[in-house]
């Protein structure tokens, strides 16, 4: 089956920078792919490059949908990207403050949804069942990642690990195929990090999307990926499951040496 | 006590700098200088008490006091009007008054109610741009230039009516804004508000020097009013008629506004005010959301245009200037951003509160600046600040809701 994500030797330069060096990486239908490395590597430019936000200066992002269209996407502006079915988080969080929680999810369905200007002024029955729509989906992504008694606060008011997982069910709310996640359990608290654990799981088995995964947190990369891609300077130096990656001894040099003796 | 002193210190420098100006009068008839003293004494007392004053209500906000204060105030208001059961008899007296207030006034008062509407008309759409989309736009009375010019011009050469050109006036609004639109998609913040500010200037410009087309500086004179069936009516009744003309459309706009506000538009408006890049990350076009804001926000400048036209049946340029824009956009942001109730509450204050300090002509701007001033100080979110909708959930009520864990 093909790649739902395939990199092929992707670079970006920030002016001498050389950022990204010949990436290449696939994320396959259904799978739980973990991208790590030292700080600085690269990680979350690589999300930037995949989702639009940063322009590759060489190298090809494809994006294959189940159905089996394929789409380059290098160049593409952020919210094409989205729409074609890639949805993400952002390492330091970026909700809309001053929103409620469900309105947060509420954008995120914006782009499927179809209300015109006049169909939203005139609210004839089909906007209206359209919205009632979006707030139940929403509702029930809100459900999924355990935020239904904050539905209507205001999103900044929650605390740090609820504010993540707001993120999560904001991006599902695009219906993506492919959710990247950047640093999920940054600031949670082991509890905390359990429960994203088992909801990221659940969101491959029950919604079954693929997820590419950036974190720092060994046990939960270790837990639940399928593949682990490790990063250095730019550069991919291993690739390959759990098992093997942890016991492979450029990483352990280059990573998981410094966290086993901390 | 440290405060007194300083407060005694900023009372000396003022009168200092005053003293040429309140103190020293030169009497050119009788070639004598009169030394009014007692001026620096008011100024001495006077700004020794205000810096006083503030210090101690500085003090106060520093410790938190004065905030939770203020907010405890603004709160309670905020609970009151987001109570249904109390905010709709409340918008229903208003409205009411609203309704009968020109059967009980005279014409000076009727032209007062009609600025004060157009001015809550300008500032909703206004408030569209800026207080939902996060737009600073300081150029926006140049779509109100193009309202009341596009009315004075097609009636002029073609004899059309006020209410043939009212659509059409919103609709040339739209297509500046979207003009307006285009070239500033990529900028944002003060970079924005500049280029805005220029765009309104250059309006006003053309409006002024291009004589053959505009009347330039002299303006166009003998706009007709609106006619009701074609009864002539007198100044005073045309005066009554547009004030009913002009509360329908604020009705309107009212409608419209609060429509938009709690749709995907609207939500994909504060979206990209609130975060730009989140935003986009959501499937979001960028361009799009932001040249729809323009467009409709500068329709309804449109629309107020045409009937500002008709109004005072004269129309310059020098109608149209920045402070206008200011004026408009101070409505927005004093009475509160994003909120349409507060952008009510600014129009009303702002033009009849100078408006009433009539009797004290010199202090009135000064008066007026203070006041800004105070409200950005201590309470920024302006008078009434935006409540989101409360949703409810329609779907089986199979499960009671899920706690987080
Ligand atoms: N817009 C930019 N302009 C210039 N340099 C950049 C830019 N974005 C990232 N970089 C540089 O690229 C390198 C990789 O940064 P990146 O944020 O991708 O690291 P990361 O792997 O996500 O690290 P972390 O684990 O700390 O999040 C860093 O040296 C960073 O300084
Ligand atoms: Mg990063």
């Amino acid at each position: 089956m093909a790649a739902v994500l395939e990199l092929n030797k992707v670079c970006m330069d920030f002016g001498g920078l050389r950022a990204l060096d010949e990436v290449s990486l696939r994320v396959e239908p259904s799978q739980i792919v973990a991208l790590i490395g030292p700080n600085g590597a690269g990680k979350t430019t690589l999300f930037n490059c995949v989702t639009g936000i940063y322009d590759p200066t060489s190298g090809d992002v494809l994006l294959n949908a189940p159905g089996g269209e394929s789409r380059r996407v290098n160049g593409l502006k952020p919210n094409k990207v989205t729409e074609l079915g890639m949805a993400r988080t952002f390492q330091n969080i970026r909700l809309f403050p001053s929103m409620t929680v469900l309105e947060n999810v509420m954008v995120g369905c914006h782009c499927r949804m179809h209300a015109s200007i006049l169909g939203a002024v005139v609210k004839g029955p089909g906007a209206r069942a359209e919205e009632r729509r979006v707030v139940d989906f929403s509702y029930e992504l809100l459900r999924l990642v355990g935020l239904t008694r904050w539905v209507n606060e205001i999103s900044s008011n929650l605390p740090y690990g609820a504010q993540r997982r707001l993120e999560i069910a904001r991006a599902m709310a695009t219906e993506p195929y492919l959710v990247l996640l950047d640093e999920p359990a940054a600031g949670m608290n082991p509890q905390e990090t359990d429960d994203l654990k088992e909801l990221i799981v659940r969101i491959r088995d029950t919604w079954s999307k693929s997820i590419l995964l950036i974190e720092h947190d060994m046990s939960l990369v270790m837990g639940i990926s399928d593949r682990i891609y490790v990063m250095e300077y730019g550069r991919l130096i291993a690739e390959g499951s759990p098992k093997e990656v942890s016991e492979n001894p450029a990483v352990i040099k280059a990573y998981l040496g410094e966290d086993l003796d901390a | 006590m440290l405060g007194i002193k300083r407060s005694l210190l900023v009372s000396i420098w003022f009168m200092f700098l005053t003293f040429p100006l309140l103190v020293i009068r030169v009497n050119t008839v009788e070639n004598t200088v009169d030394w009014r003293f007692m001026n620096m004494l008011y100024v001495g007392v006077g700004s020794f008490f205000l810096s006083f004053v503030w210090r101690y209500l500085m003090e106060r906000r520093a410790r938190g006091g004065g905030r939770s204060g203020g907010q405890g105030a603004g709160s309670v208001m905020q609970r009151v009007l987001g109570e249904k059961r109390i905010f709709y008899p409340i918008a229903a007296v208003v409205a009411l008054a609203a309704l009968s207030f020109p059967l009980f006034s005279d014409a000076y008062q009727t032209n007062v109610m009609i600025s004060t509407l157009l001015y809550v008309m300008l500032g909703l759409g206004l408030n569209i741009v800026v207080g939902l989309a996060g737009l600073l736009d300081l150029g926006y009375v140049a779509f109100y230039a193009v309202g009341a010019y596009a009315y004075a011009l097609l009636n002029q050469h073609f004899g059309l009516g006020f209410w043939t050109v009212l659509p059409l006036g919103g609709l040339l609004g739209a297509v500046c804004g979207v003009l307006l639109g285009f070239p500033v998609l990529r900028l944002r913040g003060d970079y924005l508000a500049i280029v805005t500010l220029g765009f309104g200037e250059i309006i006003r410009l053309v409006l002024e020097n291009w004589g053959d087309f505009t009347h330039g500086p002299s303006g166009i004179a003998n706009i007709p009013r609106p006619g009701l069936f074609g009864m002539d009516l007198s100044i005073h009744d045309a005066a009554i008629y547009i004030y009913y003309i002009v509360f329908g459309m604020v009705l309107v706009t009212i409608f419209v506004v609060n429509r938009l506000k709690n749709s995907r538009i609207g939500r994909a408006w504060l979206a990209l005010k609130e975060d730009e890049i989140a935003c986009q990350a959501m499937g979001i076009d960028k361009a799009k959301t932001k040249l729809t804001a323009f467009a409709l926000g500068s329709t309804w400048a449109g629309f107020a245009g045409v009937i500002f036209a008709a109004k005072t049946t004269f129309i310059n340029p020098a109608c149209f200037t920045f402070l206008e824009s200011a004026l408009i956009l101070s409505i927005v942001v004093l009475g509160g951003m994003g909120s349409i109730t507060g952008v009510i509450v600014g129009a009303l204050v702002i033009v009849v509160l100078p408006e009433s300090l009539r009797d004290f002509p010199q202090f009135r701007m000064l008066l007026f600046g203070a006041i800004l001033v105070l409200m950005m100080i201590f309470r920024p979110q302006g008078f009434i600040s935006t409540e989101r909708k409360k949703y409810e959930y329609h779907g089986a009520a199979d499960e009671t809701p899920a706690e987080g864990e």
